[in-house]
C-alpha cells in the first residue's frame, strides 16, 4: 500500500492553509488542517471481523471579525477536497452575524516551523501485521483451552497544520495506537481484559497479553460471591486513568467560578490552593512528557467554556492540575484567566498522576494486602452529581479477591458510586506510575500514566450479575 | 494553485465514483461490494448565560467502500471524493480483507437481500436547519436564555442546539442505488440555581426530545416550547427547596421522558444480536439475553410489548434502506414479556441462520464501516384508551414520579442499571406531593421489567431518543429514537445520591 493512495487528488495541506489565508486578504484568520491516516482490525469469537483503512482531511477556518462591542469569531469546517475561498467566506459570514465573543483575545503571534511544508505522516495495516500474525496462533490456542478472544488493534498517524494571519505556521505529527484483548471462558462465566496504548506497536504483543489473561482466567476458577458494601480496593493504573480523566474534564475554571462544579466555593471563589489529598499527588499534563509527548501548541476548532479559538497557536507547557496534593490549576482560556487573574491553562493531550517517591507495582500492593479486592478496569462511568463529582460505573472483566497477599479467587462484578476527588483524599497508598490505558476514556485520551492506588473503603453500591 | 473541487453529491460525480469503486472491486474479485458517498453537515450552537459560546459549522464528506473478498471483510475510506480515489479504495479494501484473512478462522457471509433499484427518500422536515442563518439561530436561543435569566431564582442558563443534515448516496453490486436525506435537531435548555446556603446547586433541563425534524421544531412544530420554558423557573425553585429522598424501595411511575433511556440501555442494546453472540465483547459488551433464550426468556411482565423499527415518522433511526442495502422494516423484540426477536445486520443474520436481516446496519460516517446499530426500539402503549399518567399515579400509595433523563449507566451484560432524572415527585396516596432531590434508581433489567404492572395509553406515548448512542471500535455514534408510554413499576430500589457520595 502506498502512503499517499488514499489521499490521492488532494492538494498539499500547507498549500490549503496559504490559500485560505490569502482568501482572508489580511484579515485576522486562523486555519487548521488535520490530516489523519488510520488502520484498524477488530476480532471476536476467535476470528477477525471488521477492519478499516482510511485517509481523511478536515480543514477548519476561523475568521475574526470586528462587530459592535468587540470581535466575533466564525468557524467553518469541512472535510475532503475543500475550496479554501468558499470556506473562508462561510467563516466570515458566521463571524459577521455573531455577537462579540466573550473569549476574545489578541491572536497568538509566531513564526514558521521549518517542517511546515512537509507532507503528513501515514500508516497502514502493515503496522498491525505482527499483531495479526500473533492472533492467528492465539485463536488456535484459545480454542484448545476453551477460551474465546475478542479485541481491537488500531493505529493512527495524525498531522496537524496550523497557520494564522499573524505569520504563525506550526505542524505536529502524532502517532497513536491501542491494543485491546478480552479473553472469556467459552461458557461466558469468566472474563479478563488487557489493554495498552502504544505509538508504534513495538512495545506490545498479543502473546504477552494472552499469558496475562490466561493467568487471570485461572484465578477466576474459584468464585467467591460478595455482597455490596465498602471494600478495601486496589485500583490498577488503568482504572485510575479513567477516574483522573473524568476529574480533569470537570476541572473547568468557569464552571467553578459560576458555582457549578465540585471545585466551586461560595460567591464565585474556587478551591484552587486547597488540599485535595493528604498525600502530595501531582496530576499533570506536559507536551514534552516522554514517552507520552503530544502537540506542544494549541489547536482549537470550536470555543467552549474553557477553550477558545482565539488561543490557537498558544504554546503548551507543563501544567500541574494538582500539585503537592493541592488543587493548582483549573482549565481556562486566556480571556477567562485574565478576567480571574490566574495563569492560562489550556487542555493538553496527555495526563499523568504521580506520587513523588512512590515505588512498587500493582503486584507489590497485592503482596501487602490482608484482605481486599483487585480490580481490572472500570466501565460505563457517568456523572451522577456534579456538586460532588459523584460518578457511577461498574467493575468489568475481573474482580479478584486478595487474601494475605495473594489472589485467592474472583468475585462478582459491582456497581460503584464514588467521586474521584474523594478517592484521592482517601487513598492510603500509591505505587509507581506507569503508562496505562483507561478502558473507557482511553479511546479519547490515549496518553495516560498512572499509579496503582489502594482505597481502604471503596463504595460498591450493588452487585452486577455481569460476567 | 488550488482548483475548485467538484461537488461530491453532484449526480454525474456520484455515478463516476460509484462505478469506479464497484467495478474495480468486482474486477479484484469481491463477491459483495457497497459504496457510500456522504455529506454530513452539522452545526453546534451553544450559549452560556445568553452569550454565544460555541458556533461551529461542520461538513464531513467522504467515500467508504466495503467488500467481501474470499470470505473476509475489507473496508477502506477516503475524504478525497474523485473517481480515481474511489477506484483506489477497491485495492485498499481488498488489501484490508487479505490482511484480516491472516487471522480469520471462519468465513464471513452476508444474508441475502434483493436489489431494490433506485430509491429516493427523505426524512420528514420542512426547514433544512443548515439553511437557517446563524444570526437567526443565535437570536432565538438568546431570547430563550434571556427569558430564563430574567426569571427569579435562576443564576445560570445553558442553551444549545445541534442540527444535522445527512445526505447519503448508497450503491451495491446487487443493483440498489439509494439517495437518502436525514435531518435532525436537538435543542436543549438547562437552568441552574445556586443553593443560597452555599451548599451546591440544582439544575433543570428541558425534556423536549431530539427528533428527526427540521428547524420548524424550534418554532413549536412537534413540541410546545413556550409552555415548557414557562415552567422551568418554578420547577427549578421547587427542586432546590425539596427534601432529599429517603432511600429504599418505591413504586415508580416513569414518564416517557425518562423511560426511553431505560429502554435504550436495558432492551435496545441487550437485543442486538451481535452483542448477544459476543461480537462486541471487547467494547460495548455482551448481553444477558443470549441467543439460546430466544422465545423463552421472560424479559418482563405480560404488559411488555417492545418493537424495533426503522420506519417511525420523525424517528432518528428511520431510513428507507440501511447501509447494507436492506429495506427498512418493523419487527417484534419482546411480546407479552417474552424475548421474541433481535436486531440484525446481514452477517449476524447469516451466522444465526435467521434468514433476512431486519435492516439494522449503519455507519456514522462515510469513513467508518457499517456495523449492527440500533433501530428505533419502542415500548408499545396499552391498547384502547389505556390509562393516563394521572391514572397510573392514582394507583400508587407511596412512590415517585420520575420525569426527564439525566445520568445513566449499565453493565457490560445489561443486567445492572442506575438512572437519575430531571425531576422527582413524591407520590402519596395516589397524588403528587412535591418534589424530591438526589434520587437515583437502581435495578436488574429483568426484575425491573418484570415489576412493570401497567403501561399508559396512547395519550401518554412520546417518541424520545438521543443523538449520541456509542458502539463499536473505532467508536461510532448514532442517533436513535425510542417511543414509549408512561409506566408503573412496583418496588424499585431508590438510592440517595448524596448519601452514596458519603455526604
Amino acid at each position: 500500500m502506498s502512503a499517499s493512495a488514499g489521499a490521492r487528488g488532494l492538494p498539499p495541506a500547507d498549500v490549503v492553509v496559504e490559500a485560505a489565508l490569502r482568501a482572508a486578504g489580511g484579515a485576522d484568520c486562523a486555519v487548521i488542517v488535520e490530516e489523519a491516516s488510520e488502520a484498524e482490525v477488530r476480532f471476536a469469537n476467535n476470528t477477525t471481523t471488521t477492519n478499516g483503512v482510511r485517509r481523511s482531511r478536515r480543514v477548519t477556518v476561523i475568521s475574526f471579525w470586528e462587530v459592535d462591542g468587540g470581535v466575533a469569531a466564525g468557524v467553518a469546517r469541512r472535510s475532503g477536497d475543500v475550496d479554501p475561498v468558499d470556506l473562508v467566506r462561510a467563516a466570515e459570514a458566521d463571524a459577521a452575524g455573531s455577537p462579540a465573543a466573550e473569549d476574545a483575545a489578541p491572536l497568538v503571534g509566531g513564526s514558521a516551523d521549518g517542517d511546515f511544508g512537509d507532507p503528513p505522516g501515514s500508516t497502514d495495516l502493515s503496522v498491525l501485521e505482527g499483531v495479526l500474525g500473533e492472533l492467528g496462533g492465539a485463536f488456535g490456542r484459545a480454542e484448545q483451552a476453551d477460551r474465546v478472544l475478542a479485541g481491537f488493534a488500531e493505529h493512527a498517524v495524525s498531522t496537524l497544520y496550523l497557520g494564522s494571519s499573524t505569520g504563525l505556521r506550526q505542524r505536529h505529527t502524532q502517532p497513536t495506537g491501542a491494543l485491546h484483548l478480552v479473553a472469556r471462558s467459552t461458557d461466558g462465566t469468566r472474563s479478563a481484559w488487557a489493554g495498552a496504548g502504544t505509538p508504534d506497536f513495538a512495545d506490545v504483543t498479543v502473546d504477552e497479553m494472552e499469558e496475562r489473561l490466561a493467568r487471570r482466567l485461572g484465578w477466576a476458577g474459584r468464585r467467591i460471591d460478595l455482597e455490596a458494601g465498602r471494600y478495601e480496593v486496589l485500583l490498577p493504573p488503568e482504572a485510575v486513568a479513567d477516574l483522573m480523566v473524568d476529574l480533569v474534564e470537570s476541572a473547568s475554571l468557569q464552571d467553578a467560578e459560576d458555582g457549578r462544579s465540585v471545585f466551586s466555593k461560595p460567591s464565585g471563589a474556587t478551591k484552587v490552593g486547597e488540599e485535595l489529598s493528604p498525600m502530595p499527588f501531582e496530576l499533570r499534563s506536559d507536551p514534552y512528557e516522554a514517552p507520552l509527548g503530544c502537540a506542544p501548541f494549541l489547536a482549537v476548532g470550536a470555543s467552549g467554556p474553557d477553550v477558545s479559538v482565539f488561543d490557537n497557536g498558544l504554546a503548551l507547557e507543563r501544567t500541574a492540575w494538582i500539585s503537592g496534593g493541592r488543587l493548582n490549576r483549573l482549565r481556562s482560556h486566556r480571556a477567562g484567566a485574565e478576567r480571574s487573574g490566574v495563569p492560562v491553562a489550556p487542555p493538553i493531550d496527555n495526563l499523568v498522576l504521580e506520587l513523588p517517591g512512590a515505588a512498587g507495582s500493582l503486584d507489590d500492593l497485592v503482596a501487602r494486602t490482608g484482605r481486599g479486592l483487585l480490580l481490572t478496569c472500570l466501565w460505563y462511568i457517568r456523572e451522577v452529581d456534579p456538586t460532588t463529582l459523584l460518578l457511577t460505573g461498574l467493575t468489568r472483566d475481573g474482580v479478584y479477591v486478595v487474601e494475605d497477599g495473594e489472589v485467592t479467587g474472583a468475585a462478582n462484578n459491582f456497581r460503584f458510586n464514588e467521586s474521584p476527588v474523594d478517592l484521592l483524599a482517601r487513598a492510603s497508598e500509591a505505587g509507581a506510575t506507569r503508562r496505562a490505558l483507561g478502558r473507557e476514556f482511553g479511546e479519547w485520551v490515549n496518553r495516560t500514566a498512572m499509579p496503582p492506588l489502594r482505597i481502604p473503603d471503596f463504595n460498591m453500591s450493588s452487585v452486577s450479575q455481569a460476567s | 494553485m488550488v482548483s475548485p473541487p467538484v461537488d461530491p453529491l453532484d449526480p454525474e460525480a456520484l455515478e463516476a465514483v460509484r462505478n469506479a469503486a464497484l467495478i474495480e472491486a468486482q474486477r479484484l474479485g469481491a463477491t459483495h461490494a457497497e459504496v457510500r458517498v456522504e455529506r454530513i453537515r452539522s452545526q453546534m450552537v451553544r450559549l452560556r448565560d445568553g452569550a454565544l459560546e460555541t458556533a461551529a459549522d461542520d461538513e464531513e464528506v467522504g467515500v467508504g467502500l466495503r467488500v467481501v473478498h474470499e470470505g473476509s471483510i475489507g473496508f477502506a475510506a477516503t475524504a478525497a471524493a474523485g473517481p480515481d480515489a474511489a477506484a483506489a479504495l477497491a485495492g485498499l479494501a481488498v488489501g484490508a480483507a487479505r490482511a484480516s484473512a491472516l487471522a480469520r478462522r471462519s468465513p464471513i457471509e452476508l444474508a441475502d437481500e434483493p436489489g431494490h433499484g433506485r430509491v429516493e427518500w427523505s426524512s420528514g422536515h420542512r426547514i433544512d436547519p443548515v439553511t437557517v442563518p446563524l444570526a437567526d439561530k443565535v437570536d432565538l436561543l438568546e431570547s430563550w436564555s434571556r427569558r430564563l435569566l430574567n426569571a427569579a431564582g435562576i443564576d445560570h442558563v445553558d442553551v444549545s442546539v445541534l442540527a444535522v443534515t445527512e445526505d447519503k448516496h448508497y450503491a451495491d453490486l446487487a443493483g440498489t442505488v439509494a439517495n437518502q436525506r436525514r435531518v435532525r435537531v436537538h435543542p436543549q435548555v438547562e437552568a441552574f440555581a445556586l443553593d443560597p446556603g452555599g451548599g451546591g446547586f440544582e439544575s433543570m433541563r428541558t425534556v423536549a426530545p431530539p427528533v428527526g425534524r427540521g428547524w420548524e421544531y424550534l418554532h413549536g412544530e412537534g413540541w410546545d416550547w413556550e409552555s415548557e420554558l414557562d415552567r422551568v423557573p418554578e420547577l427549578l425553585a421547587a427542586k432546590l427547596a425539596a427534601p432529599s429522598v429517603e432511600p429504599g424501595p418505591y413504586d415508580l411511575v416513569v414518564d416517557p421522558t425518562n423511560l426511553w433511556l431505560t429502554i435504550h440501555e436495558s432492551i435496545g442494546h441487550a437485543t442486538e444480536l451481535d452483542r448477544a453472540m459476543g461480537y462486541e465483547a471487547a467494547y460495548a459488551g455482551t448481553s444477558f439475553a443470549t441467543f439460546d433464550k430466544l422465545g423463552t426468556l421472560h424479559y418482563g411482565s405480560p404488559v411488555m410489548h417492545v418493537t424495533g423499527d426503522r420506519t417511525a415518522e420523525h424517528g432518528l433511526a428511520t431510513v428507507a434502506i440501511d447501509d447494507e442495502g436492506v429495506e427498512a422494516q418493523s419487527f417484534d423484540l419482546v411480546r407479552e414479556g417474552v424475548l421474541t426477536g433481535y436486531q440484525l445486520d446481514r452477517s449476524i443474520a447469516a451466522v444465526a441462520g435467521l434468514g433476512r436481516s431486519n435492516g439494522c446496519a449503519f455507519a456514522d460516517s462515510p469513513l467508518h464501516v457499517p456495523i449492527q446499530r440500533m433501530a428505533n426500539v419502542s415500548l408499545q402503549p396499552a391498547s384502547g384508551d389505556g390509562p393516563s399518567t394521572d391514572e397510573l399515579i392514582a394507583g400508587v400509595d407511596r412512590g415517585i414520579y420520575i420525569v426527564g433523563d439525566k445520568s445513566w449507566s449499565i453493565d457490560m451484560q445489561r443486567y445492572n442499571f442506575q438512572f437519575t432524572g430531571q425531576r422527582f415527585f413524591r407520590i402519596e396516596h395516589g397524588r403528587l406531593a412535591g418534589q424530591l432531590r438526589d434520587v437515583a434508581y437502581q435495578a436488574t433489567t429483568t426484575d425491573f421489567w418484570g415489576a412493570m404492572e401497567a403501561v399508559g395509553g396512547r395519550s401518554t406515548y412520546l417518541l424520545a431518543g438521543a443523538f449520541n448512542c456509542g458502539k463499536g471500535q473505532p467508536g461510532q455514534v448514532a442517533p436513535v429514537s425510542h417511543g414509549c408510554p408512561s409506566a408503573l413499576v412496583r418496588g424499585v430500589n431508590v438510592l440517595n445520591a448524596r448519601a452514596e457520595a458519603g455526604r
